[in-house]
């Protein structure tokens, strides 16, 4: 509304189309990350990918800037149909991405990571370093940039490695700037600072994508909104036909369609309690009670401060502020073994990352987390007795693998993230923390898994689940609290929790 | 939770059988050793293979190298390296030397302390090697620094050590009893047992999981509340106790502590490791395949002196195979992550 107030121009439905994006599909071994989705930026405008985590904007967006090739669907730049074959492919069809995550090379210059590739030659094939600084200088002024072109990365800011990400991608004269949460590091003088850039470039007749969780941000700044939801394209309209409960509505938009297991269980004593729990610069203030048998779903959107609280109550990144009770008793929770002599377990979110070993088998996967404590005599692993348990967790958890010994490698997600849990079921946990249980992986499995939390949860264990799909929180907990920026927005009991009223305490 | 573990339903399906990784390079090992059989009848007319002594005297001079690249195969196991192993070797030989000489010797080192029993000198020089190895693994395990770069570290002290020790001169006249050890097969047998011990400790204890574990994915590692600082640091020094032993062996065999010992064994070492499959990225490796590494190792030396190929082509003709077993091994990886 704003932004349509402080556009000049012509009527943003007039303008000629830069890119346009028409039956993309994108799959991944055993999911559909991207399904006939299509897109149409236009020049001289802000376009704005609005979805919750997973809605698969970030997929669309590297396919674009050629980091990702689509398993079909066509791609047209300025009218032309095109293959971006690799990001450089795409630099020169004129698209440049803005990374998330920042790519700049820290022990290098300003200059020199903006030209890198394109440094200017003098006659003896040497680096022209005044014509280098020379031109970083013209670009920065154009900008607005106050940033000293010699002064090595490792020393900005995270504020102004993200304008020097900018300019960069500025340089290449890209007609297509995308750019993937440019605000999520940036303090409020920081993001005007940001959004007077961005209007320049508009005004210059460049097309921007602009992806972000910020509900405010784009009522700001675009002209365009397109919805994505579960790799789905919902909606396209123009952000003076939209407001902020018409967005969040077509985010979350569906209707309950899988039917999730959740059973009343009677609630028992208080097995884990957090009071003011914090870590400096992650999260602070954060309490709440778990009871056995209560799952208590954690919602919030990337960034806040979800996964570090599990890691902080899992002794990963021990708390620096406030008190863990782990049945009444403070608890002293400075690694993962403290927090396994409590009986917690902790799933983790990236099963590549910190859960699987790749290149071990799935028993190997299952049965590390119980040798400190047992199954082994003098030293000597007792083989069978492992053997035999790790085989009931494959029947009763319906892993799919030919035998314990295949690599875990070769297993689907589903099986992977079974065999993980298996892990953690072997240490009979009495506080179980799932970080994204459902993850990447197939229909049947997430169900199989749904259910088995659910039975876990009738036989009293205390569960935390962090999930970015809201249907997922709201089928399973009989809880939901709300993390928004490092801080709890708010708790919402089972009959009050909807998408909405989550979506508004996790947009802050 | 009981309830979703009820069915004891034991169906202990086996996998079925495949040849173990370790087929590779054994098959590799019995090619290298008939090549050099064929060029023997066709260069000498004489047989490379059928000849005891010959047979002993590469498993001789593989085990003390040997014995180095079983510690160095569980370092690389966890994702580390040691490059101190032959440095090691030298300072442990040392002090081993030092406290073996006998009476005789006029200008003994510790004239006080000379017709010790054999165990003393033994123990000493184990006791080096494990003294630098925990050195090792508490710099990577609790100032974090790289293992190339502590280990690096060590070598270079450990050798300079072994040169301070007597100025450099070497240490002679040594018990019989210390000998012994050196003598006839009795190396072989040392490296033979060690082997075995460590395949065993590797593949059927909680110290080899934990070893595999770490190499694997040590974040995953940590999480699964593995102490991982704890254990890296036994692993060095396991690892330094085996350059210890190897110390000792080759006093014993040389009759002798010199500073200059094991110079470049280190190199050796890695090298029989890489040959036989281990990863240098970790997670991945057997005791097998580095015995049979290390034997590769010693039948080419052996094979190109037989043959009368000298020993500078010998060096050029090593280091192409080191590149391309690892090659090779890189190529496997990748088939069968695309498998």
């Amino acid at each position: 509304m704003e932004a349509t107030m402080t556009r000049s121009g012509p009527p943003v439905a007039t303008l000629p189309f830069l890119l346009e994006l028409e039956g993309v599909r994108k799959e991944f071994p055993g999911v559909v990350a991207l399904d006939g989705v299509r897109l149409a930026v236009r020049r001289g405008t802000v376009h704005a990918l609005m979805g919750e985590n997973g809605a698969g904007k970030s997929t669309l967006m590297k396919i674009v800037a050629g980091m990702l090739a689509p398993t079909a669907g066509t791609i047209r730049v300025r009218g032309r149909e095109c293959s971006l074959a690799s990001p450089l492919a795409a630099l020169e069809m004129g698209i440049a991405m803005i990374h998330q995550e920042l790519n700049l090379m820290p022990f290098m210059t300003v200059a020199e990571n903006i030209w890198i590739r394109r440094e200017p030659i003098n006659r003896f094939g040497f680096v022209n370093h005044g014509e280098l600084h020379r031109r970083t200088q013209e670009l920065f002024t154009r900008l607005n940039i106050d940033i000293d072109p010699e002064e090595r990365v490792e020393s900005l800011t995270i504020a102004n490695r993200q304008m020097v990400e900018i300019a960069k991608a500025v340089s290449y004269d890209s007609d297509i700037l995308i750019m993937d949460e440019p605000t999520s590091a940036l303090a409020e003088r920081e993001v005007e600072h940001l959004f007077a850039i961005i209007r320049s470039l508009r005004a210059q007749g460049k097309g921007i994508v602009y992806i972000t969780h910020k509900m405010s941000e784009v009522f700001e700044i675009a002209d365009e909104v397109s919805v994505f939801r579960d790799g789905r394209h919902i909606a396209t309209d123009l952000a003076a036909n939209l407001n902020r409960d018409r967005v969040i509505e077509l985010m979350v938009g569906r209707e309950l369609t899988q039917l999730y297991p959740k059973n009343e269980v009677p609630l028992g004593s208080v097995v884990l309690a957090a009071e003011d729990v914090g870590v400096d610069g992650l999260f602070s203030g954060v309490s709440f009670e778990l009871r056995a048998g209560e799952i208590l779903g954690i919602a919030g959107l990337m960034g806040s401060g979800r996964t570090s609280l599990a890691q902080t109550l899992f002794g990963i990144t021990p708390a620096t502020h406030g008190t863990i009770r782990v049945n009444g008793v403070a608890a002293r929770i400075g690694s993962p073994r403290a927090a396994m002599a409590h009986r917690m377990a902790l799933l983790t979110e990236d099963r590549k990352q910190s859960g699987l070993f790749l290149l071990l088998s799935v028993m190997e996967n299952m049965e590390v987390a119980v040798l400190r404590d047992g199954f082994t005599t003098s030293g000597f692993v007792q083989r069978g007795a492992i053997a035999d348990l790790c085989e009931r967790m494959k029947t009763s958890l319906r892993v799919k693998t030919p035998h314990l010994d295949e690599t875990i490698e070769n297993l689907s997600g589903g099986n992977q993230q079974k065999s993980l849990i298996a892990r953690w079921l072997m240490t009979k946990p009495r506080i179980l923390i799932l970080d994204e249980p459902t993850r990447g992986i197939d229909v049947g499995a997430k169900s199989e898994i749904h259910k088995l939390i659910t039975d876990l949860a009738a036989d009293g264990v205390g569960i935390i689940m962090i999930s970015s799909e809201l249907p997922e929180v709201l089928g399973m907990s009989d809880r939901v609290m709300v993390m928004h920026e490092g801080r709890v927005t708010g708790f919402l009991d089972r009959g009050e929790a909807d998408q909405v009223s989550i979506m508004r305490l996790a947009s802050g | 939770m009981d309830a979703t573990v009820t069915p004891p339903v034991v169906t202990a399906r086996k996998r079925p059988f495949r040849l173990p990784t370790e087929a590779n390079i054994f098959f590799v090992l019995v090619g290298i050793a008939l090549i050099f059989e064929a060029l023997g009848w066709a260069t000498r007319g004489e047989s490379f293979l059928l000849n005891e002594r010959r047979l002993l005297i590469i498993l001789l001079q593989v085990s003390i190298v040997g014995l180095l690249s079983i510690g160095v195969t569980q370092v690389i196991i966890t994702a580390g390296i040691d490059l101190s192993s032959g440095s090691v070797l030298a300072c442990a030989a040392m002090v081993a030397a030092s406290l073996a000489q006998t009476s005789d010797n006029a200008r003994a080192i510790f004239p006080a302390l000379t017709n010790l029993a054999a165990l003393v000198p033994i123990l000493a020089g184990i006791l080096v090697g494990g003294i630098a190895g925990l050195i090792n693994g508490s710099l990577i395990a609790l100032t974090k620094i790289p293992p190339f770069i502590a280990t690096l570290g060590m070598m270079v002290t450990a050798r300079g050590l072994a040169r301070f020790y007597t100025h450099g001169q070497p240490i002679s006249q040594l018990s019989d009893g210390f000998t012994w050890l050196g003598n006839g097969g009795t190396p072989v047998a040392i490296f033979l047992i060690t082997a075995i011990v460590f395949h065993v400790a590797l593949r059927y204890t909680r110290y080899g999981k934990f070893t595999y574990a770490i190499g694997a994915n040590v974040q995953a590692a940590r999480v699964s509340g593995i102490p991982v600082a704890r254990h890296l640091m036994i692993v060095y020094t396991i690892a330094g106790l085996l350059s210890g032993l190897g110390g000792v062996v080759t006093a014993a065999r040389a009759a002798s502590g010199q500073a200059g010992m094991g110079m470049s064994y280190e190199l050796d070492a890695i090298a029989g490791v890489v040959i036989g499959g281990t990863s240098l990225s970790g997670g991945v490796g057997r005791m097998t395949g580095t015995v049979i590494g290390t034997v590769i190792l010693g039948v080419m030396t052996s094979g190109f002196t037989f043959i009368g190929i000298d020993a500078y082509i010998q060096d050029i003709v090593k280091g192409i195979i080191i590149v391309v077993a690892v090659i090779a091994d890189q190529y496997r990886q990748r088939r069968r992550k695309l498998a």
